[in-house]
């Protein structure tokens, strides 16, 4: 349908005032390129979820044939403009995040230990490197009990998404 | 048995796998957060940044308007003369026989009841070390001892040469720091965790010293108490900020005359010419050159060499004479056709703050040739190439005529009888009379471009708009500049990195900048580099402040973002009726409310920060449903946190905040005792020759109310710093605390 069309170019219009904006900021020589190591951040700052392994796909996408460490705007845009289109990779609602915590926490304590979450953290899933482990750590774990009480922390969290 | 195993086999793949997947959510999620969290990081710099630099371009406004009328405005009248005396006359040469006669400590006492450092001289180790102990308790050294040390001081640096050569064959490592702004906390960081210095510890400091922070005069004495005591091991680099001119924008000026009330006059009109004498730059071993802010592609280092640096009293501000005068040096055939070339013997001076591209962007990647080297920083200074040197001084002539016309008329000044040439004929005969004590314009021009340049990532080399000196030099130039001198590495300061340093330039470039929690609290690491017999660079980072050790980097990020963003509103509030006439233009259907995107598209175009302003939004408008904004109402709210003073009408607010720094600088320059007060017809000039300047639009009857209304007192003078507390941010009220009433 022609309005349909129509809402869609608009849309696509937006987008891409909004994709050039977030790659800008990485831009730092001002040549339309982008560190590859930064296009996950990007991506993630436009609205999108996806997994490690799902980043890896769409970066394979936007490389180059011969890949350089660089990603160029005039490949990014079109490859991107399309998922935010298709609305992919959407965000975690939190009563779903609160759940995968559920799971992990097998004796229904409402709380994880230190140990525990490590270990999930750093063995399961995708894991986490070391970084990324402490760096959730210094937020996540109450430092009396030594362990992460979910359900505040997802909260917390949530206030700072707004 | 056999099927329960099974079934509890399938179970436990059946946890397992809910785990597993369970785990990669989660990770999933807190990527995210991350990601989010780094660009509100990089957002929060850029708006810091951006604002910085326009501020730096508001400064080039006013020297504009000031150099205009130093070079062009023949007062009619024994009043208008004294007057604009007040603004322009420095007192400088004939500083060097009043130095000699009275260094003006010899005639203060100190009283026996002063508990502060006490020195003599010649200075000791550890009356140096003493000082940084003393200072670290927060005491004050006596006015003195302050004249004292800085009249030893300049006696030192008289004798230094414009580049200072030093060797890594004596000592270990040689320590390099940059920037430190008044920041006393991390020079003494510093020296707790790289240790004193010492003949065995030499350092170099690469300008900077002073401005912002609140500590610069502290920093100062132990900086030059130590060049004192250790003057093989210990040197000094001027930086951009060494200058009287900068102080009384960035707050040295204040420091000084809050912190000495009595002797502060002194004390400044002392370190104008302290400053003056400072080195330009250190070269380590021949192969390592450290100067505060970079190079240009006519960067001579012979040149620089040989010019006699004191000349040079502010970068800012200069009376040149032509550089056919003197004998020059010949000028090092240039690389680039394109470029204008130094003056030539038959041209007048153009002033040096016009932007002329000294070569095209050459870069195909470029998107416009207007955009500036970093994202987020804007350009509003329009350079638009290269114009034929003759034309482009024909064209300022003649507008600035007009225009001075125009101000003068407005400022109630009698006009002038005849259409004249401006009277450069004057200008050159009062200049051959000075001529022994200015500088050539290329002598200037070295010593600029060597304070306020900055690298950027592209080949090239051309004008520094941002800052409005210097220029943006590209690794083409850094490499051919190495290559010339036979040098190996550039260290620069000049610049705040978040890390506290950032190498560029194929390494060849490093900027070391040493005042961490610049912006704010958890902004940024400060770092020094140390280079010992190998070259090889070696940095430490650090930060000064204990607090933000136990914030997470979520509240880091989110106390430098408030801090940014409460800025950045000021900054929104200052434009208030541009903004509202852009937003007017977006609703065409007058329903007083239009698009977020529009919403950014006319910020941009008001502002001019070339910030990402859609990641912004969530932090300056809050949503709506429809994703539209009443602009009005937004207008209103940012009024609203913004006004501390009631009786001065908002849009006359506005605009004094908008000029608020220049403004200070005005005050500060008219007001030339330092006694913090000028009289209400003063100030109703200088707002009147401004504001006809910057196309201001306001009545007479206004700006004699608002002088009234300032005038607290009804003494006829207004105090300056009140007049300023007026304008300051309901959160940062003076420390007298009720500002609703201004104080």
């Amino acid at each position: 349908m022609a309005e349909e069309k129509e809402r869609e170019e608009l849309a696509a219009a937006e987008f891409h005032k909004k994709i050039k904006e977030a790659f800008e900021v990485f831009d730092h020589e001002s040549n339309n390129t982008v560190d590859v190591r930064e296009i996950g951040t990007i991506i993630r700052s436009l609205g999108c979820c996806p997994s490690e392994g799902e980043l890896h796909d769409l970066i394979a996408e936007v490389e180059e044939e011969e890949p350089t460490g660089y990603i160029r705007f005039e490949k990014f845009l079109p490859v991107m403009t399309q998922v935010l289109l298709e609305r992919k990779y959407r965000p975690i609602p939190e009563d779903v995040l609160l759940r995968a915590f559920e799971v992990l926490d097998s004796a229904k304590h409402g709380f994880l230990t230190k140990e525990e979450l490590i270990k999930y953290m750093t063995e399961e899933g995708e894991p986490f490197s070391q970084e990324e482990m402490e760096e959730m750590l210094s937020a996540a774990i109450d430092p009396e009990s030594n362990s992460i009480h979910y359900k505040d922390y997802i909260t917390m969290m949530a206030i700072d998404e707004n | 048995m056999g099927s329960s195993s099974s079934t509890q086999h399938h179970f436990a793949f059946q946890n397992a796998e809910k785990a597993f997947k369970a785990a990669a959510l989660i990770q999933r999620w807190y990527r995210r957060h991350v990601a989010r969290l780094e660009m509100r990081r990089r957002c929060t710099w850029s708006i810091f940044q951006s604002i910085e630099y326009a501020g730096q371009q508001d400064q080039v406004k006013l020297h504009d308007f000031f150099s205009y009328l130093m070079d062009h405005f023949t007062p009619s009248s024994h009043n208008e003369r004294d007057f604009l005396n007040r603004m322009f006359i420095e007192e400088s040469f004939s500083q060097d026989s009043e130095m000699e006669r009275d260094s003006g400590y010899e005639s203060i006492e100190v009283p026996d009841s002063y508990t502060g450092p006490r020195l003599s001289f010649p200075l000791l180790p550890d009356h140096a070390t003493a000082l940084v102990e003393a200072f670290r308790l927060k005491r004050q050294l006596h006015a003195c001892y302050v004249l004292n040390l800085l009249y030893e001081a300049k006696k030192h640096l008289v004798q230094l040469p414009n580049i200072n050569r030093i060797s890594t064959c004596y000592s270990e490592e040689i320590t390099v720091c940059g920037d430190l702004h008044g920041q006393l906390d991390d020079l003494i960081f510093i020296f707790y965790k790289n240790g004193l210095p010492s003949p065995k510890r030499p350092y170099v400091f690469n300008g900077d010293f002073v401005d912002r922070g609140k500590d610069s005069i502290e920093i100062l004495m132990i900086l030059f108490a130590f060049m004192l005591v250790y003057p093989k091991e210990f040197h000094l680099n001027r930086g951009n900020h060494e200058d009287h001119m900068v102080n009384l924008r960035y707050g040295f000026t204040k420091e000084v005359m809050n912190k000495y009330k009595i002797h502060g006059k002194k004390i400044l009109r002392t370190l104008q010419d302290v400053f003056r004498w400072l080195p330009l730059a250190t070269l380590v071993d021949e192969k390592v050159l450290i100067l505060h802010g970079g190079v240009s592609d006519m960067t001579d280092l012979k040149l620089l060499d040989k010019l006699d640096r004191h000349k040079i009293v502010s970068t800012l501000r200069c009376k040149t004479r032509k550089d056919s005068d003197k004998q020059a040096p010949e000028p090092e055939p240039e690389p680039e056709p394109k470029q204008a070339g130094p003056t030539g013997p038959a041209e007048k001076p153009v002033p040096w703050f016009l932007p002329q591209s000294r070569s095209l962007p050459s870069s195909p990647f470029r998107l416009s040739s207007d955009r500036a080297p970093k994202a987020s920083r804007s350009c509003s200074i329009p350079c638009s190439g290269p114009l034929d040197r003759k034309e482009l001084s024909r064209r300022v002539r003649r507008s600035v005529d007009l225009e001075l016309e125009r101000c003068r008329q407005q400022a109630g000044f009698p006009a002038t009888r005849e259409k004249q040439e401006p009277p450069l004929a004057e200008a050159e005969a009062e200049a051959d009379a000075e001529a022994e004590a200015e500088p050539t314009r290329g002598e200037w021009r070295q010593v600029v471009d060597i304070l306020w340049s900055d690298p950027m990532a592209q080949d090239g080399c051309k004008a520094n708009t941002v800052r409005g000196g210097g220029c943006y030099f590209g690794p083409d130039v850094t490499e051919q500049l190495l290559q010339k001198y036979s040098l190996q590495l550039l260290i620069r300061s000049h610049e705040c990195k978040p890390e506290g340093y950032e190498f560029c330039h194929n390494r060849k470039v490093l900027t070391i900048f040493s005042a961490s929690n610049y912006y704010e609290v958890g902004s940024n690491r400060g770092a020094y580099v140390k280079l010992g017999p190998a070259l090889i660079p070696h940095i430490v980072q650090y930060q000064a402040n204990k607090s933000t050790h136990t914030l997470t980097m979520r509240q880091r990020i989110s106390r430098v973002e408030e801090s940014a963003l409460r800025a950045l509103r000021e900054k929104l509030f200052a434009h208030s009726s541009s903004l509202l006439s852009e937003f007017k233009k977006y609703d065409t259907n007058k329903t007083g409310s239009i698009s977020l995107s529009d919403w950014a598209a006319a910020v941009e175009s008001v502002l001019h920060l070339g910030l990402p302003w859609r990641m912004l939004r969530p932090q300056l408008v809050s949503s709506s449903a429809d994703n539209t904004l009443e602009y009005r109402s937004w207008l209103e709210d940012l009024a609203e946190e913004q006004l501390s003073h009631e009786n001065i009408q908002s849009s006359l607010l506005e605009t004094l905040y908008r000029n608020r720094s220049n403004l200070e600088t005005i005050f500060r320059i008219i007001d030339s005792d330092h006694s913090g007060f000028i009289s209400l017809d003063e100030f109703r000039q200088t707002w009147k020759l401004f504001s006809s300047h910057m196309n201001i639009d306001i009545t007479d009857d206004c700006i004699c109310d608002l002088a009234r209304s300032i005038d607290f007192n009804k003494d006829g003078h207004i105090d300056i710093n009140e007049f300023l507390e007026a304008f300051r941010l309901v959160k940062q009220s003076c420390s007298e605390g009720d500002t609703s009433d201004c104080p």
